[in-house]
């Protein structure tokens, strides 16, 4: 299947900014699942500086905001063609050791609710727990947009028993943690089958599987990530992950728009 | 060179010349007390007055006594531009630059750091005030003489000087506008000795008597005075040579002329200071002491943008 | 332990003057001590004139103070000094070999020398660094190896540090001021020069720019600022290798390079020394609070834009948890034996060694795993009761965050006083270069003296002094 996709994203600052940078994760990359056929990137009112490729193999394009920007555009485009693959992403690839993924980080960071959560999973396989795992998250965390803060780790969110796509996975990856099995977050785009038009990416997780390597669960659709699913960047949290991350002097009141198309080719 | 460090090169010898200025400043507010016109007190506020302090002075004072003023000029800690202040402004910019300045002129500063804070580290009673003030005098002029015989000329050196002649513009500047503050009794005093005692006091405080009388011999009233220290080129404390020099070094620093600094150096020399001294007693010494302030502040204001000194 | 175990440098155990002071000795015979007072007077005058002074953190107003100098010379023989810096540069190559894998194949990790919890577990160990080829393939481009001395040929590594080692300014104006005073006594003694060390140290970080570098390769020192304690060292560095001293806010990411403000515009900085800490290196990327840092450098740094001088990362190797495993990690990498001892050390993560503490913490020294200068150490044999107890309680909460290790008899070394000479315990910092393909000992170094009698703790926050450190040329 290919995979069309559209994103732009539109910062405007009644304030003008004094300076600012950005790092852009927003590029997929070419895996044995997914090719990456055509793919650009552009940028209004901002200077690409550079792009390397980050601890996790992202691409990161670093992006800088001069005196006097009031408005800034990021616009993506591309085609993305992907072979099924059961949600098996495969063997682990580095550059980061695998024990990496089995550090917790603050968002991570495993407190009452992961611990009674991780309590009641069972499973024979590692296989079947993480399934298991993925079911008990979805079942008690109930998906609502807008429910959650971006700041959440995964202790708000079991708390709150709401959240988004990046709270079920920080829930996902915490547990897993616990149970030391390697796991990761996951950023990318979903193809849905009833509206091309998104106003966020998507978040799923991938867990480290003796013998089979990455396996992908989306806890939020309940569901192996399989054509559909476009992966464009991992890392240990959201953090790692985000589209976009950085730091800003100046352009208070800031008025985001993002417009996401995903079509199927 | 790095903005940052220009700015360190600039303050530094702006505090140092800051340092010695106000020295001189508090030996010619002794001498016009001596003259024992009035109190003390309408003295010592006319001298405040003209340094810009007398308002901060007053937040912290209930009245201006001798003692406090001398000290709130020498040393008070609430004062950023007491000459303790001063000098430690200085070394910590000396600090900030050390790597752009010699190791002589480093120790230099430091050398009057160190004499200027054991000096001031207690009340100075009025038998050592002369001498302290002198002590640091030559302070100060041992760091200008290192500065002058180890340094290269180059962009370092620029701006050095430059600091050193906008603050010293803009005390000469002042202590001319001394005379609008320290009144005379009436204006039937004009031209009388205590009239003389003040215009002297004042030729004392920029080393100008010798000078002076070598240029005009027994005669020279206010307005030769005026001339000699706002017009005269040869004078080195004089208004117009200050302005000449950091014409120079603004030049050298910028070649093609591009910035507004050195446009705005050039237009005050044109404006204020290419004329006949009685334009400037028509315009009103005050008025024009005044403008010229101001326009001095303008200059510094736009180095600071025309060599990044800030981000 | 008692004194008789003690080695002194100049009078061995027995009293017999050994053989490196000799000369020195014979000069001092000669002297006046009234007119050694009168130099050791005016060394200090000299110190404070040329502002060789430091804060002092913890105090309400960052007050600067000097360190004392002694003016006796610590002495080392040439072929003393042969054997160590053999050592010395053995040991550093390992280190960055060991840097190299940890970041990229952890093939150490892979062969069992050493645990994966120790890299897991460790804060050191930064995630950033994985995966990227510093220009040229060097980690720690300066090194200073904290050893210690027992007795003639005895010699312990006590520390590595691959962070920012600092003293190395004292190494330099101890020896200035050694050669101002007392120019006499090099005319008839024979002393390796060190004055070269600024201009070695500035090829040996233009050797290390990245390919982007056009030309001369521009390099700056990054300092915190005049108030950190070592300001006057970063400024002296930069000064004496004639480049910009630098601080955060002159930086900026400008067409994909780190850049400095000059009064002329931005001018893209090539090797970047830095005196600043990894945590506050990046706001973008590491501590967002920071604001001596230059957002964005690390990203110019995996882009290849820049050299950082030491890389980031580098304090998995000085990790005082990961110091017990040199002797392994030198093998590793080397397949020699290690020419340098390290000393014995129990690391209280692992309840063996824990118990093994806990029962003799009298008689042993007890350090934070990432503590440096002096701090936050217990010394058994001179603490208190109530300062051992204490320290137990620390302890049993948080056995991971320290290592002990058995109290060792440092060497003395005289130093001058109104009673004439009295022996104090000394250590030794030589300083390392590390350049593509070279490695650089500079024959020398900081000689640290505790100047309390019997006192142990030589660092200069706790009031310890230093020493001009004479290596022979023979």
């Amino acid at each position: 299947m290919q995979i069309e996709i559209h994103h732009s994203t539109r910062y405007r600052f009644a304030e003008p900014v004094t300076f600012a940078l950005q790092q852009i994760r927003k590029t997929p990359k070419s895996t044995p699942h997914q090719t990456v056929l055509d793919w650009t990137t552009e940028i209004t009112g901002g200077a690409k500086q550079l792009a390397f490729e980050d601890h996790h193999n992202n691409v990161v394009e670093l992006v800088s905001l001069e005196r006097d920007t009031r408005e800034v555009a990021v616009l993506s485009r591309g085609l993305v063609a992907l072979e099924d693959n059961h949600g098996i992403v495969g063997r682990h690839r580095g550059p980061a050791p695998l024990w990496l993924y089995r550090r917790h980080t603050p968002r991570t960071q495993p407190g009452a609710g992961v611990r009674e959560m991780v309590r009641g999973v069972q499973g024979e396989t590692t296989l079947d727990w993480l399934h298991a795992l993925s079911g008990q998250i979805r079942a008690a965390i109930a998906y609502e947009v807008g429910a959650s803060h971006p700041g959440w780790g995964a202790e708000e969110a079991i708390a709150a028993g709401r959240g988004v796509c990046q709270d079920h996975a920080h829930v996902f990856i915490a547990c897993a943690r616990l149970a030391e099995i390697p796991a990761r977050y996951v950023s990318g785009y979903l193809l849905l089958d009833d509206r091309p038009g998104q106003d966020a990416m998507h978040a799923w997780v991938e867990a480290h599987v003796e013998g089979l390597g990455w396996v992908g669960f989306d806890v939020s659709n309940g569901i192996a990530p399989d054509t559909r699913y476009v992966r464009v960047a991992t890392g240990l949290d959201y953090a790692d992950a985000a589209p976009v991350s950085g730091m800003r002097i100046g352009g208070a009141a800031e008025a985001l728009d993002v417009r996401i198309d995903v079509s199927q080719q | 060179m790095l903005g940052k460090t220009a700015n360190g090169l600039f303050w530094m010898s702006r505090y140092l010349e800051r340092a010695e200025n106000t020295s001189r400043l508090i030996e010619t507010g002794q001498r016009i007390a001596l003259t024992r016109l009035g109190d003390d007190a309408r003295e010592w506020a006319s001298i405040l007055q003209t340094t810009g302090a007398y308002p901060a002075f007053m937040a912290a004072h209930e009245e201006v006594t001798k003692e406090a003023a001398i000290n709130w000029m020498l040393r008070d800690r609430g004062n950023p531009s007491s000459i303790r202040g001063c000098i430690e402004a200085a070394r910590q910019n000396a600090r900030l630059v050390r790597t752009a300045i010699t190791g002589e002129a480093w120790e230099a500063i430091n050398a009057a750091y160190m004499g200027a804070c054991k000096s001031l580290s207690r009340k100075v009673t009025e038998r050592d005030l002369p001498e302290v003030l002198q002590r640091i005098r030559q302070g100060t002029a041992l760091v200008r003489g290192m500065i002058l015989g180890t340094m290269m000329r180059n962009e370092i050196f620029d701006f050095l000087r430059i600091g050193t002649f906008l603050e010293r513009a803009d005390f000469t500047a002042r202590i001319v506008d001394v005379k609008y503050y320290v009144l005379l009794p009436s204006v039937s005093a004009v031209g009388t000795t205590i009239d003389n005692v003040h215009w002297e006091s004042i030729l004392r405080a920029v080393s100008g008597r010798g000078g002076f009388r070598m240029e005009y011999g027994a005669g020279g009233g206010p307005r030769e005075i005026v001339h000699f220290l706002v017009l005269d080129r040869r004078m080195p404390r004089s208004l117009a040579f200050c302005a000449t020099k950091m014409e120079d070094n603004l030049r050298y620093l910028d070649p093609e002329g591009r910035t507004a600094s050195l446009r705005m150096v050039r237009d005050l020399k044109t404006r204020y200071l290419s004329h006949d001294v009685s334009a400037i007693f028509d315009y009103g010494l005050h008025e024009f002491i005044q403008s010229v302030l101001s326009a001095l502040g303008d200059v510094a204001a736009q180095i600071e943008g025309d060599f990044r000194f800030y981000e | 332990m008692s004194e008789t175990e003690i080695f002194d440098e100049m009078w061995g155990r027995d009293g017999c003057l050994r053989e490196p002071y000799r000369a020195f000795h014979a000069w001092f015979e000669g002297e006046d001590p009234k007119r050694l007072r009168a130099k050791q007077r005016e060394a200090e005058e000299l110190f404070r004139l040329t502002g060789i002074t430091f804060n002092v953190y913890g105090k309400a107003e960052a007050e600067e103070r000097l360190i004392p100098f002694d003016i006796i010379p610590r002495i080392i023989s040439g072929p003393e000094w042969a054997r160590l810096s053999r050592g010395i540069e053995q040991r550093v190559r390992a280190i960055n070999a060991f840097l190299h894998d940890i970041y990229h194949k952890q093939e150490i990790v892979k062969a069992g020398r050493i645990p994966e919890e120790m890299i897991r577990r460790n804060d050191a160990f930064l995630p950033h660094m994985i995966g990227v080829e510093p220009p040229g393939g060097v980690y720690t481009h300066i090194v200073g190896i904290d050893l210690v001395r027992t007795g003639p040929g005895e010699f312990y590594v006590l520390e590595d540090n691959a962070r920012t080692p600092s003293g190395v300014s004292y190494m330099l104006e101890n020896r200035e001021t050694m050669l101002r005073m007392f120019p006499e006594l090099f005319s008839r003694i024979r002393v390796r020069p060190v004055q070269t060390y600024p201009f070695e140290l500035r090829r040996s970080l233009a050797a290390s720019a990245p390919g982007c570098a056009a030309g001369d390769p521009v390099v700056a020192v990054l300092t915190p600022g005049i108030y950190n304690s070592a300001y006057f060292e970063h400024a002296f560095l930069a000064d004496q290798m004639g480049v910009e001293l630098v601080e955060g806010h002159d930086l900026r990411v400008v067409d994909g390079r780190v850049a400095m403000r000059t009064t002329r515009g931005y001018k893209p900085i090539d090797v970047l020394y830095r005196r600043v800490d990894d945590d506050f290196l990046d706001p973008l990327n590491f501590n967002p609070e920071s604001t001596l840092g230059v957002p964005g450098i690390m990203d110019v740094y995996r882009a290849g834009g820049i050299t950082i001088a030491n890389a980031p990362g580098t304090g998995i190797a000085d990790d005082k948890a990961i110091y017990s495993y040199m002797p392994e990690i030198v093998e590793f990498y080397t397949g020699e034996r290690p020419l340098l001892q390290n000393v014995q050390t129990w690391r209280c993560s692992e309840p063996d060694a824990l118990a093994h503490v806990l029962d003799n913490l009298g008689d042993l020294v007890v350090k934070e795993v990432h503590g440096s200068g002096g701090y936050g150490m217990l010394i058994g044999p001179t603490a208190s009761r109530k300062e051992i107890a204490a320290f137990r309680r620390k302890l049993r909460a948080r056995p991971g965050n320290y290592i002990a290790q058995p109290t060792l008899s440092l060497s003395t070394v005289p130093v001058f006083t109104r009673a004439g000479l009295v022996p104090r315990h000394v250590d030794l910092r030589p300083f390392v270069l590390v350049s593509p393909g070279s490695i650089n000992v500079t024959p020398g170094g900081l000689t640290r003296v505790a100047l309390k009698k019997g006192s142990l703790v030589v660092n200069s926050s706790q009031g310890g002094g230093t020493k001009d450190t004479w290596v022979l040329e023979d």
